[in-house]
C-alpha cells in the first residue's frame, strides 16, 4: 500500500514538474525556437530528398498481378543494349505459358530508342525514350488508358505519348507532329497507366519505326502476358532450353526494380548522409537549448529537489521539454516538406537506360513518420546529457545562485 | 595582446557552449564544402569544354550512328581545323554493372591532337601507338581498379559483340593524368583499328565527332555549315559548342540537381541560423560583466570589438575546420568513383567558405555588439543576468 502510494506520488511529482517545465517554454523563446528550428531543418531536408527516390521508385514500379515478362538478348542489361531478331521473337511469342486472347499469344516485340526533344522547363535536349511496339502491346501491360486523342493505328506514322512525356517535353501535344529523320510523325492520343516508366515514353508502331532507325527486321525486346503470374516459371524454363535462342527471362516487377536501384541508391544515400550531418548540427543546438534551459532554472530546479521533488522527476521534465521541442520542431520540418515537395513534376535521366524518367515527388507517410522519429531522437539525445546536469545540481550552492 | 587574452577566457568561460557551437559551424561548412565538390564535378564537363571545340552527332539521338567517313567531309568545311570520332562502347569489367567506367574506342593519334587536357608520357604514346589491343586509363580508373601498365583486361559489351567467342581483352598501356583537377579521369580509350575489325557488325559506323574549329568566334557558323553539309542524307547531324552539350548533359539531369543544390543551401542557412542565435545569446547572458569593463574604463568601440572578436573566432574556427575536413577528405579520391569521377573541392569554394565564416561571425555578433556598444554603465551593472 506504501509502495503504492510512493508511486503515485512519483508520478504526481513527474506530471508536474514537467508541466511546468513544458508551460514555461515560450518564456524561453530564442533558445526554443532555435532548436525547433534546427530539428526542422532536419526533418525537412530528410523528408524532402527521401520524396524524391519514393517518387522515383513509384515511377517505375507496376500496379497488379505480377504476370507480365520481359525478354532480352542473354547479354543485355536493360532494354537499350539488347537486341532480338524477328525469327527469336516469333519463337518467343509461341512458347508455352502465356495467355492467349482472340489474335493469339500476348506478345509484343519492341524497340527501344532515343529521340531529342526539348524539355519544356529548360529547352535543352533530352533523351526522351521511344518505343517502337505491335498490337498486344497495350493489352499486356493492362490499364492503358488513353486521357485525350484515339489510340495510334498500325502500320501509319503516329504516335501516342505518355501523360508524364507529355508534361515534361515540349511538342509533345495531340495535333502536333514531331520529326524523326526524314519522316513527320502525328501526335494522335495522350494515354496514362502501362506500368513501369510508360507514362514517360512515346509509343509508335515497331514496324513503322524500324527503318526510321535503320533497324531492319529487329527488336530489342518482347513484352509478354503470363497465363497467371506462376507460369512464369514454364515460359522462362521454355525459352532457356530452346538452343535456337540465346534471351534473358525477367518479370517486369523485378526488371523495373533493377533498373531504377542506382539512382534511388545515390539520391538515398545523398538523403541520408546529408541529413546525419545535419541531425549532428541540430543536435548541438538542441544540447545548447536545453543546457542553457537548465542553467537559467538553476535556482528553480533546486527550490523543488529542497522541497522534496526526487531526481528522477527532475530529469524526466527536462526530457519531456526537449522531446515536444524536437516533437513540434519534426511536424514542423514535415509540414514544410509536404508542402514544398509532394507532388513536385519533375523528369531526370536513369543513366542505367540513358533515358529520362517523368515522375512526381512523393512525400508518404512511412516517410512523414521516420522523420518524426529522427526529431524524437534528437531531442533525446539533446535533453539526456542536461537532464543528468539538472539532476545532480549540489541543492545548496545552487540555491544560493543567480 | 591582453586584449586578445580576454577574448579568449570569454571563450572558454563557458566551454561546453563554445565547443558546441563551434561543431554545430563545423558541420555546417563540411556540408558547404561537400556541396561545392558535387557542383563541381557535376559541372567538370562544362568547365573543361574546349572554346574551340564542336561536338557533332546524329540529329535524332546520341544513341544513332554516323558513318566513319564523315569525319573526311568535316575537315572539309572552312574553318575546321581537325575533326575526331568517339564511339560509345559500354564496357562492363568482371561481368559487374557496377564496375562501371567510360569505355572509347579512338584514334591514337588523332586524339593526343583533339584531347590536350589528357597528358601522356612519350613511353606511354609509344607504347599504346605500337600495341594494336592496347587502350590507355585513366589515373582515377586505374587507382580505382589497382590497375598497372602491361595488365591485361577483359570488358564485355551488351552493345558490342565480339567476332568469333569471347570477351574483348585488352592490354593496358599507358595511364593518363588530367591537365587541370577538375579534369575527368575515369574512362578507357582503345584503339578504333582494333574495334572496328574486331566488331561483328557496325563496321564503319562511330558514336560522334569532336570538331576543332580555328576560329571560335566563328564556332555557331561553322556549326551551322556542317549539319548543311549533311541536310538530307540519312544520317542528318546535329552540332553544338562542346559548353552546350555539356550543359545539355546536366540539364538531362534536370530538377533534381537544382534540386539537391537548393536543399543543401536551406540546410547551410539552417544551421547557421542556429549557430548564430546561441552565438548571440552568449553575449546577452554577459550584460553585467561588459557594465564592469565599460565602468573601468572600457570604450564603446573597443567593447564592440570585443563581442565582434569573440563570435568572428566561433565561426572561423568552426567555418575553417568545416572546410580543412572538406578538403583532407577529398585528397583522399573520391568515394564514389562511378557517381562523381571528378572529386576535389575548388579553390574558389575555399574563398567563398571562408568570406561566409567572416560574414557569419560579424552578422552573429553585430546586434549584441551594438547593444553592448550602446548599454549604459549604472542600467548594465543594476541588471540581473
Amino acid at each position: 500500500m506504501i509502495k503504492m502510494i510512493n508511486m503515485i506520488n512519483w508520478l504526481l511529482q513527474i506530471v508536474s514538474v514537467t508541466g511546468f517545465s513544458v508551460r514555461t517554454i515560450p518564456h524561453r523563446g530564442g533558445a526554443s525556437l532555435a532548436a525547433i528550428v534546427g530539428i526542422a531543418g532536419v526533418v525537412a531536408v530528410l523528408v524532402g530528398v527521401l520524396s524524391i527516390a519514393e517518387g522515383f521508385r513509384a515511377a517505375m514500379t507496376v500496379k497488379g498481378p505480377d504476370d507480365v515478362a520481359i525478354v532480352l538478348r542473354s547479354s543485355a542489361d536493360n532494354e537499350m543494349t539488347s537486341g532480338l531478331g524477328r525469327e527469336e521473337v516469333r519463337l518467343i511469342a509461341d512458347a508455352p505459358g502465356l495467355a492467349q486472347d482472340a489474335n493469339g499469344p500476348m506478345a509484343s516485340g519492341e524497340l527501344f530508342v532515343m529521340i531529342n526533344l526539348p524539355k519544356r522547363s529548360t529547352g535543352t535536349d533530352a533523351n526522351v525514350p521511344l518505343r517502337g511496339v505491335e498490337r498486344a502491346a497495350g493489352a499486356v501491360r493492362g490499364g492503358l488508358t488513353l486521357i485525350e486523342g484515339r489510340n495510334l493505328e498500325l502500320g501509319r506514322s503516329e504516335v501516342i505519348v505518355g501523360a508524364g512525356a507529355a508534361r515534361s517535353f515540349a511538342g509533345l501535344d495531340v495535333g502536333k507532329t514531331i520529326r524523326v529523320g526524314q519522316t513527320d510523325w502525328t501526335i494522335v492520343g495522350v494515354f496514362t497507366g502501362g506500368g513501369g516508366s510508360s507514362e514517360s515514353e512515346v509509343w509508335a508502331d515497331a514496324a513503322v519505326l524500324q527503318p526510321a532507325y535503320q533497324r531492319g527486321d529487329s527488336f530489342q525486346s518482347v513484352y509478354a502476358k503470363l497465363a497467371s503470374p506462376e507460369s512464369f516459371a514454364t515460359f522462362k524454363d521454355a525459352l532457356t532450353a530452346d538452343p535456337r535462342l540465346k534471351v534473358k527471362v525477367l518479370r517486369q516487377r523485378a526488371y523495373l526494380a533493377e533498373q531504377s536501384t542506382m539512382l534511388t541508391g545515390f539520391i538515398r544515400s545523398i538523403g541520408y548522409g546529408i541529413a546525419a550531418l545535419m541531425a549532428l548540427g541540430a543536435l548541438f543546438g538542441a544540447l545548447n537549448t536545453m543546457y542553457s534551459a537548465v542553467a537559467g532554472r538553476t535556482r528553480e530546479i533546486a527550490t523543488l529537489r529542497a522541497l522534496g521533488f526526487g531526481a528522477a522527476p527532475i530529469v524526466l521534465s527536462v526530457l519531456a521539454e526537449s522531446l515536444v521541442l524536437a516533437v513540434v520542431g519534426g511536424a514542423l520540418g514535415g509540414a514544410v516538406a509536404f508542402l514544398a515537395f509532394n507532388g513536385f513534376q519533375a523528369s531526370t535521366i536513369n543513366w542505367q537506360s540513358f533515358s529520362q524518367v517523368a515522375f512526381t515527388f512523393a512525400v508518404t507517410p512511412a516517410l512523414l513518420v521516420t522523420a518524426i522519429i529522427w526529431a524524437a531522437v534528437i531531442g533525446l539525445l539533446g535533453g539526456l546529457f542536461p537532464a543528468v546536469r539538472a539532476a545532480r545540481l549540489p541543492i545548496a550552492s545552487a540555491l544560493r545562485e543567480g | 595582446m591582453r586584449f586578445l587574452r580576454l577574448v579568449w577566457s570569454n571563450l572558454l568561460k563557458r566551454k561546453l557552449r563554445t565547443a558546441l557551437t563551434i561543431l554545430s559551424v563545423f558541420v555546417a561548412f563540411l556540408l558547404f564544402g561537400l556541396l561545392s565538390i558535387i557542383q563541381e564535378s557535376f559541372n567538370a564537363g562544362v568547365t573543361m569544354a574546349g572554346a574551340d571545340r564542336l561536338v557533332v552527332r546524329h540529329r535524332v539521338s546520341l544513341i544513332m550512328l554516323l558513318p566513319v567517313t564523315y569525319g573526311a567531309r568535316m575537315r572539309a568545311v572552312p574553318g575546321v581545323d581537325a575533326a575526331v570520332h568517339w564511339t560509345w562502347f559500354n564496357g562492363v569489367y568482371q561481368d559487374d554493372s557496377r564496375n562501371f567506367f567510360g569505355t572509347f574506342p579512338v584514334i591514337p593519334e588523332d586524339f593526343f591532337d583533339m584531347h590536350p587536357e589528357y597528358v601522356f608520357t612519350d613511353a606511354d604514346r609509344a607504347a599504346w601507338l605500337s600495341t594494336r589491343t592496347g587502350a590507355v586509363v585513366g589515373r582515377a580508373l586505374a587507382d580505382r581498379f589497382g590497375w598497372k601498365r602491361g595488365d591485361r583486361i577483359p570488358l564485355n559489351s551488351p552493345l558490342w559483340i565480339k567476332k568469333g567467342e569471347g570477351a574483348w581483352e585488352f592490354d593496358i598501356a599507358g595511364i593518363y593524368e588530367g591537365s587541370k583537377p577538375s579534369t575527368d579521369t575515369s574512362s578507357l580509350f582503345f584503339r578504333y583499328d582494333y574495334f572496328d575489325e574486331a566488331r561483328a557488325d557496325g563496321e564503319g559506323r562511330v558514336g560522334w565527332y569532336m570538331v576543332r574549329v580555328k576560329d571560335p568566334d566563328r564556332a555557331a557558323e561553322i556549326a551551322a555549315a556542317i549539319d548543311a553539309e549533311f541536310a538530307n542524307s540519312p544520317y542528318e547531324t546535329k552540332s553544338e559548342p562542346e559548353g552546350a552539350f555539356a550543359q545539355g548533359f546536366i540539364e538531362q539531369i534536370g530538377s533534381i540537381g537544382t534540386m539537391l543544390i537548393a536543399i543543401l543551401s536551406a540546410v547551410f542557412f539552417t544551421i547557421l541560423l542556429v549557430a548564430g542565435n546561441t552565438m548571440a545569446q552568449a553575449v546577452r547572458e554577459r550584460t553585467q560583466e561588459i557594465g564592469v569593463l565599460k565602468a573601468i574604463g572600457f570604450t564603446n568601440s573597443r567593447v564592440m570589438v570585443l563581442v565582434l572578436l569573440e563570435s568572428c573566432s566561433i565561426a572561423l574556427i568552426g567555418g575553417l575546420g568545416g572546410l580543412g575536413a572538406t578538403w583532407l577528405l577529398s585528397a583522399g579520391g573520391s568515394p564514389v568513383p562511378s557517381v562523381l569521377p571528378v572529386f576535389y573541392l575548388p579553390t574558389n569554394a575555399i574563398v567563398t567558405g571562408a568570406v561566409l565564416a567572416v560574414a557569419l561571425g560579424l552578422a552573429a555578433g553585430i546586434f549584441p555588439a551594438l547593444a553592448a556598444m550602446r548599454l549604459q554603465v549604472s542600467i548594465a551593472l543594476r541588471r540581473q543576468a
